[in-house]
Order: structure tokens, then C-alpha cells, then sequence
């Protein structure tokens, strides 16, 4: 393996601005960034739910939320394809093939991550605040939004655990989004791509271009986070 | 009627009240009335039931007998008119002031009338310095102001406070007792469980003594430390019952 | 103080739960509107969909005549690069209007079971045996597939098997049936995926392994690979394209995918793939009109 080889094509292809890859680049973060909002739009507040409530059953549910973080990223594309595909029951919102079919696919791959880490992080957070929060009169429902915001800084590492998921994950997208040149080729898809072709060093090129957005992200949550917890406390 | 000018919700009447958990029974069948206008100390050693009592009345916790009944016609809204300061204040990740308003919005005052009602909280016990420190970050006195700040910011009837200053230097609850005085002044019930029997002394106009998940006595707090009636309240004078 | 959750408290997580599901659900229903209304905004109607095979993808066919054809009509192609195997079932759910594949049976038994409308040879290239440079099987400047097979099978060298129902698995097949070998043993592995993946795994191993010789030229990473047997007639390999039937599945946009079959038989279509050179190599031979008759 040509080490140096991948450095220079990943230097290169950046300083060029090579259109496809700005145009890959763009589709990856734009998939990726829309699955992990509609996943936290879902996941936060189900996972705080899930942590204050006690129902018949919750254990199974906790459990199942926790077994569905390891969900095989080619067992949930294969499901939305089944589900999107003209022959199944969605199909006539003819998604499959486009990059909304992969933002589902991720969606549903990176939602039980958020539920699951949620969850434990607003557990801890409701045993110490459930006693005053009550006594406020807060209800259930009022206490979620509390609770997270209370937990923010550590929900950012939540929300991380499902976008560095989101970002490295290929299974689902090929599945569902095709790989279309131009359409649905995203980072981790133009890698597998590049690699059945044989072009090893434009797929560790493209590898440490993807690595470097993800630091990128990673760096700036980080970042952000500090300098508001600074702050806040 | 108080200063605030609704109907009172006093008197509290407390029957046969009775809590068990996990099949051990805590509170025993226990009744008292509370009226308009005292500072009710609860006092007892530990594991007397003090605290569940205060959690029992404030309706944090279902009685599993008996019947915590508040007067009034609108009994059921009673809950919006009694708080509660705990031992170990739990403050939001947010600025001083931004807890008040949480709890404002969270019972409900309109929006535009939450940070000058905070403010006005702070303001009245003298914490307009903190409203913009992290909360989280205020040592253990200022925090303990802050919630007794945040409850009385709710206008409430009745103050339920445990144990407000057990984990408190001595600088801090003088300072906590001030503040509970004023707002006895105000016209608040205070209601509050204590271990301290110099604070007790202090504060207290009567005396709710349990012992074991029972009230032993009910009486006024001259009368409980000059002639307790009861072995147990003697000893516990005496210093001699484990807090 | 321990928690004690009371059958109010129940009613009040239950009640919870389910307003949390609902307004979930319902947030999760406007997400993917919102998303699906931001896609189709900015989506052009005039584009089809084709199921084809790795072998035209992976060796850049696609990336050089599709322009063409889109300049020529304004009918953007997209195309999914997979199996033959999966490319027809791709067809058969209709989530593809035009499949482009290359195994000549299983096109035929698509089109009898009415999947698809009718079948269009399009060109050929053909099939190449590679293996490592040392040669253990012996095989190198032979020009008959099933004696190389069978020599393979012999001396139990290692062979790298598609595994994967593509048109260049069927070929294989189709020789081991021929040479009366049932391929089994430790030597030969069926790696389960595409023509490059199997190719990098034949180049580590080494193994012998059939390949499209498309794929073959594009292929970057042959370390000690080189070609040992070509020039059997039973490696040629014919490529068909067919419209997927519209009175099977009614969304199949059958104008423009034929618009596509018709210029890929055209003498224009015919000559854009001759024209596609890699390493001054002509990697596809349009045979259009010949297969016709």
C-alpha cells in the first residue's frame, strides 16, 4: 500500500477543488447532517422519555433500543430498500435510488444510537432533578426540554456517537441510494467504488478526506462545547 | 387569606396518614392540623419519617393510607401553592436567574412577566449579584438562598423546607434563617423539619415530634422543650436519641 | 430518599409515553415530507433510472458515452452498478425503468416472465481467465477455458469465485458444467461480491479467477496478476439491454428508457462505446446490428 501515494492524491484532490468530489463531499455531509437533525428531533426526546417513565415493558424496550445501536448498517438499508422499493408497501413515493432514501436509512440506523445514549445520560440527570422538578410542578413532558438542555454537554457527545456513525457508515447508502454517479455517490460509497476498482490510493485518498471532516465536526463540537461550558457550568 | 389574596389553602389537615415501601410501613397512621400564620418545626431522630412527611404533604409522594387534605374550595390546585427547599438544592446548568424563570414558566407566569418577577426574587433577599453566575457554580450557602429564593419567587402559601441547612457552615444558615424569618413575615406557613434542636429553639412556634413513623406529640415549641410529654421527646431534648 | 413509583405516577409515564410517540412520529413524518419537498424541488423529472452491472460502471463506460446520450436528448442516466443477478431483480421490483446486464439466459427469462419488454444485444468484450505470474496451475498462453478449468481443479490451485449470481459467476458456472467439475475444497473460495473486490482478493491470495476483460483493464491494483487464458469462444460476453415492462409496473418511465435502448443501438450509440479506449485498449465491441438478425 502506497501510503505516500494517498497523502498526495487526498493534498491534491482537495487543492484542486475537483468538482465531483465537491460535490461528493456536499451530498455526504448533507445526508449525513439531515439523518442525525431528524434523528435527535426523534431520539432526544424519546430517549428522555423513555429514561423518567416506568411502564410495563420498559425494560424490553431499553434493551431493544440498546441490541438496535448495533444494528447492521446492510440489515437497515436492506429494510428501507424492501420498504421503498416499488414492489413494497412505500414504494409509491418513488424514494429508492435518491438521497432522501439514504437520510432514511441513516435515519433509522443512528435514531436507536440517540434513544439508547440518551436515555442513560438523562436517567442520572431525572434522579437528581426529578424530587425538585416535581416539586416546581413540572410535569413529564414539561421536564423533558429541561432535562435536555441540563444535559447538553454531555448529549453533544451523544449526538457525536451518531454522527461519526452516520459518517463511516456505507452499508445502508450503497443499499438504498445506488451509488448513482452524481446523484448518490457519497465518501464512504465513492470509497468502496474506488477500492472494487482497485485504485487503492484514491480510496485512502478519499479516506483521509473523509477522516478530516469528521475531525473537523469532531473539533468544532468540541470547541463549541467548551466554550459553553465555560459559561453555563 | 395571606398576602397574596387568594383563598387560603390552610388549614392543613393531615388523617391516619400512612406510607410504606417495599412492604415496610415508614409512616404509621399519623394526623395533625397545621394552621394559617406558624412556623411548624417537625423534629425527631432519624428515620423518624420527618422527611417523608414534608414529601407526603407536598405531594411528591402517595400516601399509601389516609388523607393529606388542604381547605379550600379548589383543594386540587393546592399543589401550586405550597413549595419546597431541599437539604441539597438542585439548580439548573444556568444562570441564577435563569433558574427563577424556569420555575416562573413552569408554573405557569406568562412570559413577559418572568425575569421581573426573578428579578424582583433576587432582588428582595439580596442576590441581584449572582442573577448571571452559572448556578452550578455557587458554593453551597448561595445555593441554598437561591432555591429559598426560587420558592418564594412561586408566591407560595406554604413553605416546606428539609433540612435547609444540615449541610451548611454556620455564616450560611444564619443567613438561610434570616430569610426564613422574613418570609414568615410575609405571612408564609413555614413548615420544616430540623435536626438541629439550637435551631429549633430558634425558630419554631410549634413542634411536630415523630418517632418511628409516629407523631408522639403536637404542641407549642415553649411547651415541648420546657415539658415534653412523652419519654422519648425527652430524650431526644436530652440528646441522648440518635439524629 | 427512595423513589416510590406509584400507580398515578404509572398513569403520568404512560400518558408520557405516548404523547412522546405521537409527537415523534409526527416529527418525524414532517422531517421526512420536509426532506422528501427539499429533494424533489430540485430534482429533474427527465432522468431514468438503470440497473446495470459493475463491469460497465467500474470500467468507466457509463462515464464516457452517458454524456453523449445526455447532450443528444437532455435524459439524465442514473446508473446502479450491481450484480447481473441483482440488476434483473432490481428490474423485476421496478426500482429500475432499463436494465444493462450480461448473462443471455437469465435476460431471456426475464423477458418471458414478462418483466421486461424485449431484449436488445447491445455489444460484447470477453471474458479473461488471470492468475498469478508463476503460473501453478500451468495454464499461461492457453486458449481453452474448460482445460484451464480443469487443470485448476487438478492440481488444486487457488481460484477465486464471484459467489455473487453476476453474469461473469454464471459464465463460470457455465464452464465448471462444461468441464464436469463440481468446484469445491479449500482452493477454491468464493469471495461473495464484485468484479474489483474479487479481483484485489485474487491479487493478495494469489488466485486464478475469471474476469470481465472491461473490468480487467480498468483495474489498478494487479500486482503479480496477469492474463493466462483468453480467446475461447465460450468466454465471449454478450451485453443486452431491456425495458422493464411497463404493464407489470406502471411508474416505468418507458418512453425515455427506450429513447436510451434505441440510441444505445443506434449506429451513434454503437459508435460512442467503440470508441471508449482505456490504456489504448478498446474495452466494449457494439455488435447491435450482427445480433439482431
Amino acid at each position: 500500500m502506497d501510503g505516500d501515494g494517498a497523502f498526495s492524491t487526498a493534498f491534491q484532490l482537495i487543492v484542486s477543488g475537483d468538482p465531483t468530489l465537491m460535490q461528493i463531499v456536499s451530498l455526504s455531509l448533507r445526508v449525513t447532517l439531515t439523518a442525525l437533525i431528524i434523528a435527535c428531533l426523534i431520539g432526544l426526546p424519546l430517549g428522555a422519555a423513555l429514561a423518567m417513565a416506568r411502564f410495563p415493558g420498559r425494560g424490553a424496550a431499553v434493551v431493544l433500543f440498546n441490541a438496535l445501536m448495533g444494528l447492521p448498517p446492510v440489515v437497515a438499508g436492506l429494510v428501507v430498500y424492501l420498504m421503498l422499493s416499488r414492489a413494497g408497501p412505500l414504494g409509491f413515493l418513488a424514494l429508492l435510488f435518491t438521497p432522501t432514501a439514504m437520510i432514511i436509512a441513516q435515519s433509522v440506523l443512528i435514531t436507536p444510537i440517540i434513544v439508547s445514549l440518551t436515555r442513560s445520560v438523562i436517567e442520572d440527570l431525572w434522579a437528581e432533578y426529578e424530587d425538585q422538578l416535581r416539586s416546581l410542578g413540572s410535569s413529564a413532558m414539561r421536564a423533558i426540554p429541561t432535562l435536555l438542555w441540563d444535559g447538553r454537554f454531555s448529549l453533544v457527545t451523544v449526538i457525536l456517537a451518531g454522527l461519526g456513525r452516520a459518517m463511516a457508515e456505507v452499508g445502508a447508502v450503497l443499499i438504498v441510494g445506488g451509488n448513482i454517479a452524481g446523484h448518490t455517490r457519497t465518501m464512504t460509497t465513492a470509497i468502496a467504488l474506488e477500492t472494487a476498482r482497485g485504485d487503492l490510493a484514491l480510496a485512502l485518498g478519499l479516506g483521509i478526506i473523509l477522516l478530516t471532516l469528521t475531525l473537523i465536526l469532531n473539533a468544532g463540537a468540541f470547541v463549541s462545547g467548551r466554550v459553553a461550558q465555560q459559561q453555563a457550568a | 387569606m395571606t398576602m397574596h389574596g387568594t383563598l387560603s389553602i390552610l388549614p392543613l389537615k393531615v388523617s391516619e396518614l400512612r406510607f410504606a415501601a417495599r412492604g415496610t410501613e415508614l409512616i404509621k397512621g399519623i394526623s395533625f392540623s397545621l394552621g394559617a400564620g406558624t412556623r411548624t418545626v417537625i423534629m425527631g431522630p432519624n428515620g423518624a419519617g420527618k422527611s417523608l412527611t414534608l414529601r407526603l404533604c407536598h405531594g411528591l409522594l402517595k400516601p399509601s393510607g389516609g388523607i393529606v387534605g388542604w381547605a379550600g374550595p379548589d383543594a386540587s390546585g393546592a399543589v401550586k401553592r405550597h413549595a419546597m427547599v431541599f437539604q441539597r438544592p438542585v439548580m439548573l446548568r444556568r444562570t441564577a436567574r435563569a433558574n427563577l424563570i424556569h420555575a416562573l414558566s413552569v408554573a405557569g407566569v406568562p412570559r413577559t412577566d418572568r425575569k421581573a418577577r426573578a428579578d424582583a426574587a433576587l432582588d428582595y433577599f439580596g442576590l441581584t449579584d449572582l442573577a448571571e453566575r452559572p448556578a452550578r457554580l455557587l458554593s453551597g450557602g448561595e445555593q441554598q438562598r437561591l432555591a429559598i429564593a426560587r420558592a418564594w419567587a412561586l408566591k407560595p402559601q406554604v413553605l416546606f423546607l428539609d433540612e435547609p441547612t444540615s449541610a451548611l457552615d454556620p455564616a450560611a444558615t444564619k443567613a438561610i434563617e434570616e430569610m426564613i424569618e422574613t418570609i414568615h413575615a410575609d405571612g408564609v406557613k413555614i413548615v420544616m423539619t430540623t435536626h438541629d434542636l439550637g435551631q429549633a429553639r430558634r425558630l419554631a412556634d410549634d413542634v411536630l415530634f415523630l418517632h418511628n413513623g409516629r407523631l408522639l406529640e403536637q404542641s407549642p415549641a415553649e411547651t415541648f422543650f420546657a415539658e415534653p410529654k412523652t419519654e422519648e421527646a425527652r430524650a431526644f431534648i436530652r440528646g441522648e436519641l440518635l439524629w | 430518599m427512595n423513589l416510590i413509583k406509584t400507580s398515578t405516577h404509572r398513569q403520568m409515564s404512560m400518558r408520557l409515553i405516548k404523547n412522546a410517540i405521537s409527537a415523534t412520529a409526527a416529527l418525524a413524518i414532517a422531517a421526512s415530507l420536509a426532506a422528501q419537498l427539499a429533494v424533489s424541488a430540485g430534482a429533474q423529472d427527465d432522468y431514468i433510472t438503470v440497473a446495470s452491472t459493475t463491469s460497465t460502471e467500474q470500467s468507466g463506460l457509463f462515464g464516457h458515452i452517458l454524456p453523449i446520450f445526455e447532450e443528444a436528448t437532455g435524459i439524465e442516466v442514473r446508473v446502479i452498478a450491481q450484480g447481473t443477478g441483482q440488476a434483473l431483480e432490481t428490474g423485476r421490483r421496478g426500482d429500475a425503468d432499463v436494465v444493462f446486464v450480461h448473462a443471455e439466459p437469465a435476460e431471456i427469462q426475464f423477458v418471458e416472465e414478462g418483466y421486461g419488454v424485449e431484449r436488445f444485444p447491445v455489444m460484447y468484450n470477453d471474458f479473461i481467465i488471470v492468475g498469478p505470474a508463476d503460473d501453478p496451475a500451468g495454464l499461461s498462453g492457453g486458449r481453452n477455458a474448460v482445460a484451464a478449468f480443469s487443470a485448476i481443479a487438478e492440481s488444486e490451485a487457488a481460484f477465486a469465485s464471484r459467489g455473487d449470481d453476476s453474469g461473469t459467476h454464471q459464465a463460470e458456472q457455465a464452464i465448471w458444467a462444461e468441464a464436469g467439475i463440481e468446484p469445491e475444497g479449500a482452493w477454491y473460495r468464493e469471495v461473495g461480491s464484485g468484479m474489483g473486490p474479487t479481483l484485489n482478493t485474487a491479487a493478495e491470495m494469489p488466485a486464478y479467477t475469471l474476469a470481465d476483460r472491461g473490468t480487467w483493464i480498468s483495474f489498478e491494483n494487479r500486482r503479480d496478476l496477469e492474463i493466462v487464458v483468453e480467446g475461447d469462444d465460450r468466454l465471449f460476453n454478450q451485453y443486452g439491454v431491456i425495458l422493464v415492462n411497463p404493464e407489470r409496473h406502471d411508474h416505468v418511465k418507458a418512453e425515455a428508457g427506450q429513447a436510451f435502448i434505441d440510441w444505445l443501438i443506434s449506429a451513434e450509440g454503437q459508435q460512442a462505446i467503440g470508441s471508449y479506449e482505456l490504456r489504448g485498449e478498446q474495452l466494449f465491441f457494439p455488435n447491435a446490428a450482427e445480433q439482431r438478425s
